[in-house]
């Protein structure tokens, strides 16, 4: 399992990513009692999954459109946001959306290509859990939160911007 | 001016701590130069043909005399001893030591500068009219409003990794010296029946690969809601713009795909979440931002001076120089000043340390001790008194700085082209120069008048071709450096893109080129009319004619 930072802490990654191209059963048949899947996956099997075994989480890709899970949120302890690679940025209005727009309380977490140096403005747009590759130490990344002291806008973490406070 | 306070302050420092890291993880190896890539773009830090080119932004134009000495110092000491203004309102450095960069951003912090977002596919530098502040009839004062759209899209946490770069322009003034129609956002300032602030919202305008004149989606968005409506249009694009294809990854591509009506649809969805929320602009901030731009305390009673009609008899150059440069001033007895910086043989837009310690000193002397930089590449004195014109125009000429071109063929705008940037297709600056010396002679360029002259070495056009009176492309043909013509284009209230010419022309052949064009206009126009009004009069065959007719 790749290692997690999960609100502010090196934490124990129990969720099993489900691929994109995977169907039901195969997803159903995991080892893992905690599975991430795609939200077409979702969408086309809610009861099925619902009614298995499992945890279920839903992951979006960066090309998914985070109003289409406005009904899902409540039941959701889990939404994933990829990053397919660090330059796409569309997950971070995702997560945003997520927050803001239909009031997620559940685990946010980015998933995908996330580096070290995208997790403080990750953090801002709501995202509370870090899926981190090999080749990041998850150690010296948790310093990313405090890259600054203070930003301009409003934001998930911050709704009041600093025109507000100062 | 804009004054930083201690969150300013703080942010900037954060932010060369964390480009020192980065720098230091990229030297050690840890991170790779693809991960580099966008967080060394994102301060300003592009690899260039020869070493790296470092771009720091200049907010809106807007210099204090301090900050200007600090890049000249820096020019000496990090660089070969000059820098460009670019089509931005920036300033590039081209030989910096990437090692050293972080030590030279700590300089910059020094004077409340940085190279933040200055390029990387981010929310730029915003920019707008020089004269905003100063000029005659302006609707309102854009440098408030610029300082609060440059601190909502400084490090905004959602729109760092855009589809693509993102261009804001805002303009207060009359007649638009900022080429608003042509950002991915244009904004215009305007009053409504109740003397109250709003703004007209363009969105996907651009130049580059694809011209597009931006559409109007907001005709009039109450001050207090810019905010919102700005994260409502980011969001969209950032959610919606292409990412398959780098050429069709503007914000003008999506609002062309799916029509400009659609798209603010989906901006006013998005914004109705937000509307009237946090981000609202509150009357407080608003009021403390106009604070630091409050006029200078301008002398009374001095609206006349005869002297300068007196040296105007007697010194030919100055009263080309007081029709050419001066403008006039919305405070009676002061003027506003252009200093060219288009000296034939000196690359457009560069200046040395040593002009730059001068024009601060000009700027402590004459002008409240401030300078603006503008989008054709010149430098502004905003302020000066009409009775300390002449003692500058004189202290201007001993350093190269009086050229009295303004608006006229040699004040050419033009990108640093193949002799600097990796991106280009052909050399720019030799063109500019060829040029500048076939119509040196002052009285031959002011009988031509007004007219807009723009060059790119490439489609990306930081040149700006394609909105000149007459637009010049460097384009690659079988690796050789050809030039195609564009005529008619123009960045003001009633912007046009330039239509081409026809084929491209060889690079010697350029100011014969340019040489036909203006005599098919000199033999045309008719009573004061400019060139592009002829232009537009007569079309563009008989220049087409002309220009092609001998190559038969």
């Amino acid at each position: 399992m790749p290692a997690l930072i999960k609100d502010g802490t090196i934490s124990e990654n129990t969720w099993h990513l489900i691929s994109k191209d995977t169907d039901l059963s195969e997803a159903i048949e995991n080892r893992g009692n905690q599975i991430m899947v795609h939200i077409s996956l979702w969408q086309e099997h809610k009861d099925e999954l619902a009614a298995s075994s499992k945890n279920i989480a839903v992951w979006l890709d960066s090309d998914d459109d985070a109003y289409d899970l406005a009904s899902d949120v409540g039941d959701l302890p889990l939404i994933a946001v990829n990053f397919p690679v660090f330059k796409d940025g569309r997950s971070f209005s995702n997560a945003a959306i997520l927050r803001q727009r239909m009031s997620f309380k559940g685990e946010l977490r980015a998933i995908g290509d996330v580096l070290r140096d995208q997790m403080f403005y990750m953090k801002k747009c709501g995202i509370n859990s870090f899926e981190l590759s090999d080749a990041i130490d998850a150690e010296e990344a948790l310093a990313a939160f405090t890259d600054f002291a203070d930003n301009y806008q409003s934001t998930v973490e911050d709704p009041a911007p600093l025109f507000r406070r100062r | 001016m804009y004054i930083y306070d201690a969150y300013d302050k703080q942010m900037l420092e954060d932010r060369i701590t964390q480009f020192r890291d980065q720098t230091r993880r990229f030297l050690a190896g840890e991170l790779s130069e693809e991960q580099f890539l966008p967080l060394r773009l994102q301060n300003g830090l592009y690899i260039q043909r020869l070493a790296p080119m470092l771009r720091v932004a200049i907010p809106y134009g807007c210099l204090s005399s301090v900050q200007l000495r600090k890049l000249a110092s820096i020019a000496r000491d990090y660089d070969k001893g000059y820098a460009h203004f670019s089509t931005r309102q920036n300033i590039q450095y081209n030989w910096p030591v990437l090692e050293q960069v972080p030590e030279l951003l700590a300089e910059l912090a020094d004077v409340e500068m940085h190279a933040i977002q200055t390029s990387g596919n981010c929310i730029r530098n915003t920019t707008t009219d020089q004269f905003a502040g100063v000029a005659v009839g302006e609707i309102e004062d854009s440098r408030p409003w610029c300082e609060i759209i440059r601190q909502w899209s400084t490090f905004h946490p959602e729109f760092a990794y855009l589809p693509r770069k993102f261009k804001i322009a805002v303009c207060g003034t009359p007649n638009d010296q900022a080429a608003t129609q042509v950002h991915d956002i244009g904004l215009y300032i305007k009053k409504n029946a109740e003397g109250e602030i709003g703004f007209q919202v363009l969105v996907g305008g651009g130049l580059g690969r694809t011209p597009v004149i931006g559409a109007q989606i907001c005709d009039f968005l109450p001050w207090k809601h810019l905010l919102t409506y700005l994260d409502a249009i980011m969001r969209v694009y950032n959610r919606f713009g292409r990412r398959d294809n780098k050429y069709k990854a503007r914000i003008k591509i999506l609002v062309k795909a799916i029509g400009a009506d659609a798209f603010r649809e989906k901006v006013e969805a998005e914004w109705q979440h937000d509307k009237d929320g946090q981000a609202t602009l509150t009357e407080e901030e608003v009021n403390r931002c106009k604070g630091f731009f409050a006029d200078p305390d301008y002398e009374e009673h001095i609206d006349k001076d005869a002297s300068v009609e007196t040296h105007a008899g007697t010194d030919l150059l100055f009263s080309h120089w007081l029709e050419r440069n001066v403008t006039n001033h919305k405070k009676p007895g002061y003027r506003i000043v252009t200093l060219c910086l288009k000296e034939t043989g000196v690359a457009t837009g560069d200046l040395t340390d040593g002009q730059m310690d001068f024009v601060a000193n000009l700027a402590d002397k004459f002008s409240f001790g401030e300078v603006r930089v503008t989008h054709v590449q010149n430098l502004v004195l905003t302020d000066v008194r009409l009775k300390d014109l002449y003692e500058l125009f004189q202290a201007c000429k001993q350093e190269s700085l009086a050229t009295p071109y303004v608006g006229l063929l040699n004040d050419m705008v033009c990108c640093p082209g193949g002799d600097f940037c990796s991106l280009a297709n052909a050399k720019s600056i030799p063109i500019a120069e060829s040029i500048q010396r076939r119509f040196e002679d002052f009285e031959r360029q002011k009988n031509i008048g007004d007219i807009t002259l723009n060059i790119s070495g490439c489609m990306n056009a930081c040149g700006h071709h394609h909105v000149g009176n007459i637009g010049i492309l460097g384009v690659d043909k079988k690796g050789a450096e050809f030039y195609q013509v564009t005529l008619g284009g123009s960045a003001d209230r009633q912007t046009a893109i330039g239509k081409v010419l026809g084929p491209s022309f060889a690079q010697e052949d350029m100011p014969d080129v340019i040489e036909k064009i203006i005599d098919v206009y000199l033999n045309n126009r008719e009573d004061g009319e400019n060139f592009l009004n002829t232009y537009k009069r007569i079309g563009i065959e008989p220049y087409k004619e002309s220009v092609y007719a001998s190559a038969d």
